[in-house]
């Protein structure tokens, strides 16, 4: 059944030519080659199509807003386009490609040495190298400055002892850029799979984002050479500036969840008859399509213009953390809702709104909680810090 | 260096909702997406396959209105070499006679060895640009391509046949090659590929730079109106229950002799 985006304020007329292809091109490729499988990748546990991998590399998916390097060197709105058409697909999907590009090509492209860039961007880009962001611990998550995770020097290089829990694509890295106490404050480390004494284990009875890949990992007296520290960075700016890529990420990727749901359910309501009336044809379920139209409309304006604010360099992190907030939100309630209107057949994977449904759960709770991101907005109104 | 022409034509999408406008002249397409014509993206994939082993330089060229150019960028996106976009007023009443000939007159100078096209649009379904463009042109085609082998300045082309059946072909260099689908598998633009589009030639022509006028490409076909068939006419509605509209249906078939 062919999928139709909603444009009711025609936000299509604002989009260079150059946007538009390359988000048809994204949703061509989510079409064609994700979508007939999301449903075998859900049903397992945790995990995700890595043979799809070189032909997202392919198209360039990875550090797309990145310049140079083998990277696409797109603008903040394409770079956004592109996130809502694989969160149209699923929030897994979107998660891969903003772990790989956000969370581990932007830290290595702002704060890596030369050679780093060199060694880790190109193969990262080319899909020969998976990348994981290990910031949260058990114990440590909307407050990531308490981690216990700690460095320390030992001959010309490092020590490092720690847990991560949350870590997605933990398992399956070949590096992992792991954030850690030091005596001089937080740093990153590039930590290879294979190092001594470092286990990625994979986390079971997810029941949201069940197409990616969550791990924990273990660090014990793990040596890192001093070379695989990111040299330009010192204290929680660091991954803070990395969230905020991806936050921004997240932003377009909610519109493209909801669109999902909605499209569904709109399309649900025209062809499923209840006492001899199309559904659609009730007052309610009009009420329900009405607002998710509204709110989506909303989110789309929110997130275009957040886009041109960062294109033209004048974006402030708590306009990231509105547009985070508000679009994972009405993405949510949206998915709650189509899921209602499918009745019964909305709790079964043949339909796409409890799996956005489920999914945006966590989307709610990574990169900055909703509550969170309410109080760096409530900080930057009033000035005082509610946070802590 | 070869080089290698690819006519594409902007279609409505797939997906695209599909009206008859009111007067029954064309579909309502005022306010919906397009897409580069399903085959013409097979016809473009071999050409940039030639390009992948070699020397060749692609040009790829389309007759259509603004909108076009999008078809254009994102076949420079997948890595055309430059592209060729004609556009007149006078052009938007003609027909494949008057494109085909806007498409000879680009072409005519620039001594392509190989025009890929595809076989026909998804939307008009004519099937004649091509061997028109061809013959306009002087040099041989040949249609429903499936398979396609260059050797020695020839090109060896396997065609499909009714009932399944192949034909092996050979045809000398200049010639017109109209694709089948499915002939290869597509890529992708790649967002970098989309992102260099933009430094790529474009150009646009009009029938004056072409050296046509309006009564060159003045229509000999002219369409009288489309519709859609009306429901129901010739057929009858069996109503009711699945079992009963199956036994309804056995029973019809039945009295029918139709098995
Ligand atoms: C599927 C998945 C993938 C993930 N991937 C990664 C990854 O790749 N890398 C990584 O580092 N992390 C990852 N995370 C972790 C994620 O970022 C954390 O879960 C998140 O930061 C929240 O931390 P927490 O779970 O410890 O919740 P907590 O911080 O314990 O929060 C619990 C509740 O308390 C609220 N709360 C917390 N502090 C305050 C306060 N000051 N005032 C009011 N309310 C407050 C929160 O809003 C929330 O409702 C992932 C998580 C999930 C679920």
């Amino acid at each position: 059944m062919p999928f139709e985006a909603l444009d009711f304020y025609r936000i299509e007329d604002e989009l260079s030519s150059e946007e538009r292809i390359i988000r048809d091109t994204v949703r061509d490729f989510v079409e064609k080659e994700f979508l007939p499988c999301v449903v075998d990748h859900i049903r397992q546990d945790g995990s995700f199509p890595m043979e799809l991998v070189p032909k997202m590399a392919q198209l360039g998916l990875f550090g797309a807003s990145l310049e140079g390097y083998g990277c696409a060197g797109m603008n903040a709105v394409a770079y956004g386009l592109v996130m809502q058409e694989l969160e149209r697909g699923d929030s897994g999907l979107r998660s891969f490609a903003s772990v790989q590009g956000g969370l581990v090509m932007f830290p290595i492209h702002a704060y890596g040495s030369e050679e780093q860039k060199q060694r880790w961007l190109p193969a990262m880009a080319r899909g020969e190298v998976i990348g994981c962001f290990g910031l949260t611990e058990p114990d440590f998550g909307s407050n990531p400055e308490g981690m216990r995770t700690k460095a320390v020097r030992r001959g010309e290089g490092w020590v490092l002892n720690g847990t991560k829990r949350w870590i997605t694509n933990g398992s399956i890295a070949d590096v992992a850029l792991i954030w850690a106490q030091t005596d001089d404050g937080i740093q990153g480390f590039l930590v290879e799979a294979g190092a001594p004494g470092f286990e990625a284990r994979d986390m079971k009875g997810k029941f949201s984002l069940r197409a990616s890949i969550t791990s924990e990992l273990y660090l014990h007296d793990t040596p890192v050479p001093d070379g695989q520290r990111l040299p330009a960075v010192t204290g929680l700016k660091g991954p803070l500036s990395c969230l905020n890529q991806a936050r921004y990420g997240i932003a377009w990727g909610a519109v493209g969840a909801a669109l999902a749901c909605f499209d569904e359910a709109l399309r649900y309501s025209r062809e499923r008859v209840v006492f001899e009336r199309p559904l659609g044809s009730f007052q309610l379920p009009q009420q329900k399509l009405a607002w998710m139209a509204t709110e989506i409309t909303k989110a789309q304006l929110l997130a275009l213009r957040l886009g041109r604010l960062k294109d033209e360099g004048k974006l402030h992190h708590a306009m990231v953390s509105m547009a985070k907030m508000n679009n994972v939100d009405v993405a949510l309630q949206i998915a709650r809702l189509a899921r209602d209107m499918l009745g019964a057949n909305g709790i079964v994977d043949d339909y796409c709104a409890m799996r956005h449904m489920m999914n945006l759960e966590t989307v709610r709770t990574y990169e900055g909680t909703h509550d969170i991101h309410t109080l760096i907005l409530g900080r930057e109104l009033t000035g005082f810090n509610a946070l802590f | 260096m070869k080089k290698i022409l690819v006519c594409l034509k902007q279609v409505p999408h797939k997906d695209a909702r599909l009206d008859v406008r009111s007067d029954g002249s064309w579909i309502q397409d005022d306010n919906i997406k397009f897409e580069i014509n399903d085959y013409d993206t097979y016809a473009l994939e071999e050409a940039l396959r030639l390009k992948d082993q070699g020397e060749a330089e692609v040009v790829v060229a389309t007759v259509g209105p603004e909108r076009a150019a999008q078809a254009l960028r994102t076949a420079l996106g997948m890595g055309a070499d430059r592209a060729i976009h004609i556009w007149d007023d006078a052009l938007a009443e003609t027909d494949g006679l008057g494109i085909a000939k806007a498409l000879a007159a680009a072409a005519k100078d620039e001594n392509f060895d190989i025009i890929f096209t595809g076989l026909m649009s998804d939307d008009a379904n004519c099937a004649v640009t091509g061997p028109m463009l061809a013959e306009l042109l002087g040099i041989p085609h040949i249609t429903a391509v499936v398979k396609t082998e260059f050797k020695n300045g020839d090109v060896e082309v396997e065609r499909e046949l009714e009932g399944g059946a192949l034909e092996v072909a050979s045809l000398p260099q200049p010639c017109l090659l109209a694709v089948q689908t499915g002939i290869n598998e597509v890529r992708y633009a790649s967002l970098k590929g989309i992102m260099q589009a933009k430094k790529k030639p474009l150009d646009k022509k009009d029938l004056g730079e072409l050296g046509l006028d309006a009564a060159a490409v003045a229509p000999k076909l002219t369409v009288e109106k489309i519709f859609v068939p009306p429901k129901g006419a010739g057929a009858e509605i069996i109503e009711g229950p699945a079992d009963e509209v199956a036994s309804k249906l056995v029973g019809k078939i039945k009295e029918l002799g139709l098995f």
